[in-house]
């Protein structure tokens, strides 16, 4: 069992640096620990001083704080030691309550990679006298993130460094190649966004991380980046989605239809019978149009005129529609028996 | 999987355990590490012959076994876990975050108090954690009646909105779960005007109350499978097919698609499965000159029927 041993030889290794409170030089650890070999020559001594770098790799790798120094002035060559000060969990302990609350919150992420490292820092919590309850019954919070992009773009978050990836911006035919330096991912309604500053565009921008398309690439110097102070990175993908009310419209409704236009409302009058008309906040025009067409002959937009235009042009597009529907078709169809063909 | 990445950490983490858990059951230990019981007797018997240099036997890490129990009683050294690395205070205080700023998701007293107990703990491990946020819609008025039913077990009584239909109605459901999924949160249960189990959008709740009569959902009601998402298609489903122009994109961003061909100059061609057409009627008359149904050929008929009626509303003024 090679795993074992190499487990085995490392949970060693960590427990004599743990100890010691000199620095141990590499020949002095290769005595300490068992299972780096003892041969005298030149290939075995290069065999262990190989494993024992791959080894020091793996334990910084689960954070374990090793330490490089000399014990004075005079020793040349440099040892290493574990300070149980910077390895130990600090004391934490939870009241009833609170290790519910913490229970609940651990239950929160669904994917990878937030999901294992709640796995592992419950185990610590464990290890340190805190039981998390199983949970209340009939609770759950769930956040997923299945976006591919999450968990390059969450390290280039962590790490401060640079990202390049390519990204799909609507009404632009192809993705286009972006620079960025990563502020923060944040997740609202549902999605994860990537606030970063563009390199190219020289202008903070808010990036969906379903549009990013390939593999993201860290580039440069970890902690390389910067974030100006007070930035509020939850108001920035906010405001690009541009949800900030500016203008009020009057909307004439069906009674007892539209419900979640009417949510918004901040004045209803009754119009005739069986009629109301809301007045309704809304930031953009287009995407005011959008909802409320939907309603169909339920809501009708009375002012002010660019939203009446807007979803007025939507219905003559559609009712008009069965000579351009036709050419629609045709060209999917022209597209899709060219498909098949060459497969 | 097994290797020395995922086994150290466990085997460091199961000293300490051990050491504050003495006569600690077997099975006990193994559940809290999600382990199988014959991996924590392997991890144990790596444990014992490991300690510190020399290795003799006053230098090993010692356990005692008797009968179903375990009891360490010299850690060598490793006394206290490892501290928390970067991703681990970051998803926990993340989610601590969520719970507390989320309008009644949860009682924010008890949780900020663990917040800042975890982020204490966690030192500057902790500090990446505010590049993360995750806003979900908390429904602060009517989460908390949904809990209070579900800790007490009681029938709820809801006037609701169906999107689909544009219809409210009023229904009595046996509470069974509270979900959060992609930001949104649902009430799942037991509803006894459908006979069925159902899952209701809290943002569309416009009244609720605590009847005084017991829930008792059926035993054999299945609950939902969430791992592949809220929705999912059922075989008697109608397949639509939607032509999207490049403003549209969105569309396939946001409704599962079975499909989505490209057409070129971000040009698409979505397939979706859905149970009811209404909401595809009203995505289309929203979508406007961007998006078209292409099939099935009755429902784009009604989009435009439904098109001509809409305008009728504005030729009168």
């Amino acid at each position: 069992m090679v795993a074992a041993k190499k487990t085995e030889r490392l949970l060693n290794l960590v427990i004599c640096l743990l100890a010691t409170r000199r620095y141990l030089t590499v020949q002095q650890i290769r005595e300490a620990v068992p299972g780096y070999g003892s041969g005298e020559g030149a290939a075995e001594e290069e065999a262990f001083r190989r494993m024992f770098e791959r080894d020091k790799e793996e334990l910084r790798d689960l954070g374990i704080p090793l330490e490089t120094g000399s014990n004075s002035g005079w020793d040349d060559e440099p040892g290493y030691r574990i300070a149980q000060r910077d390895y130990q969990l600090p004391e934490i302990a939870l009241e009833p309550d609170e290790a519910a609350a913490l229970g609940l919150a651990a239950r929160l992420w669904q994917s990878a990679p937030l999901a294992g490292a709640t796995g592992s820092a419950l185990l610590k919590l464990r290890a340190a006298g805190i039981e998390p309850p199983e949970g209340a019954t009939g609770l759950e919070p769930r956040i997923g993130a299945t976006e591919p992009a999450f968990e390059s773009c969450l390290a280039g978050v962590v790490q401060g460094q640079v990202l390049r990836f390519d990204y799909r911006t609507a009404g632009r035919p192809a993705p286009e190649s972006r620079q960025v330096e990563p502020w923060g991912v944040v997740s609202w309604h549902g999605r994860w966004y990537l606030v970063a500053h563009d390199l190219t565009r020289q202008a903070t921008r808010v990036f969906r991380l379903s549009r990013i398309t390939g593999p993201v690439t860290p580039e440069g110097m970890t902690g390389a980046v910067v974030i100006p102070d007070g930035s509020d990175l939850r108001a920035m993908v906010v405001e690009s989605a541009g949800d900030t009310p500016t203008t009020t419209a009057r909307v004439r409704v069906r009674t007892g239809s539209c419900w979640e236009l009417r949510r918004t409302a901040t004045a209803t009058a009754p119009d005739g019978a069986g009629w109301e008309v809301v007045e309704l906040p809304y930031s953009d025009h287009r995407r005011f149009a959008d909802r409320v067409a939907g309603y169909g002959a339920d809501a009708v937009v009375l002012s002010p005129d660019e939203a009446r235009l807007s979803v007025v042009r939507r219905l003559t597009a559609l009712a008009e529609e069965t000579a351009t529907e036709k050419t629609g078709t045709e060209k999917v169809a022209t597209e899709k028996t060219t498909a098949e063909e060459t497969a | 999987m097994s290797g020395p990445l995922e086994e150290l950490p466990r085997l460091l983490a199961l000293v300490p355990y051990l050491l504050t858990r003495p006569g600690i059951a077997f099975a006990t230990a193994a559940a809290d590490f999600g382990i199988t019981e014959d991996r924590l007797r392997k991890d144990l018997n790596l444990l014992w012959v490991c300690g510190l240099p020399g290795h003799y036997p006053g230098d090993l890490i010692e356990i005692d076994f008797e009968g179903d129990t375990i009891t360490l009683s010299d850690p060598q050294g490793v006394v206290r876990p490892l501290r928390l690395s970067v991703d681990e205070a970051l998803a926990l205080v993340v989610a601590l975050r969520t719970l507390a700023e989320t309008p009644g998701l949860a009682d924010p007293e008890p949780v900020l108090r663990a917040l800042a107990k975890v982020e204490a703990a966690a030192g500057t491990a902790a500090a990446p954690a505010d590049r993360v946020a995750v806003a979900l819609e908390g429904e602060g008025t009517v989460l908390p009646v949904v809990r209070e039913a579900l800790a007490r077990q009681k029938v709820l009584r809801l006037v609701y909105w169906t999107a689909g239909r544009d219809e409210t109605t009023e229904r009595d459901v046996d509470p069974v779960r509270l979900l959060v999924v992609e930001g949104s949160s649902y009430l799942e249960g037991w509803c006894r005007r459908a006979e069925g189990m159902r899952v209701f959008h809290l943002g569309r709740v416009q009244e609720l109350e605590i009847l005084d009569e017991d829930a008792a959902p059926p035993r054999d009601a299945p609950s939902r499978d969430l791992s592949q998402g809220l929705f999912q298609p059922a075989p008697g489903d109608t397949v639509v097919r939607l032509a999207l122009e490049p403003g549209a994109a969105w569309v396939a961003d946001f409704y599962p698609c079975d499909a989505v061909e490209e057409l070129g100059d971000g040009r698409q061609v979505v397939t979706l499965r859905t149970s009811g057409t209404a909401w595809i009627r009203r995505l289309a008359l929203s979508l406007g000159a961007s998006g078209r149904v292409l099939e099935p050929a009755w429902l784009a008929q009604r989009v435009r029927e439904d098109a001509r009626s809409a305008l009728a509303g504005y030729a009168d003024r």
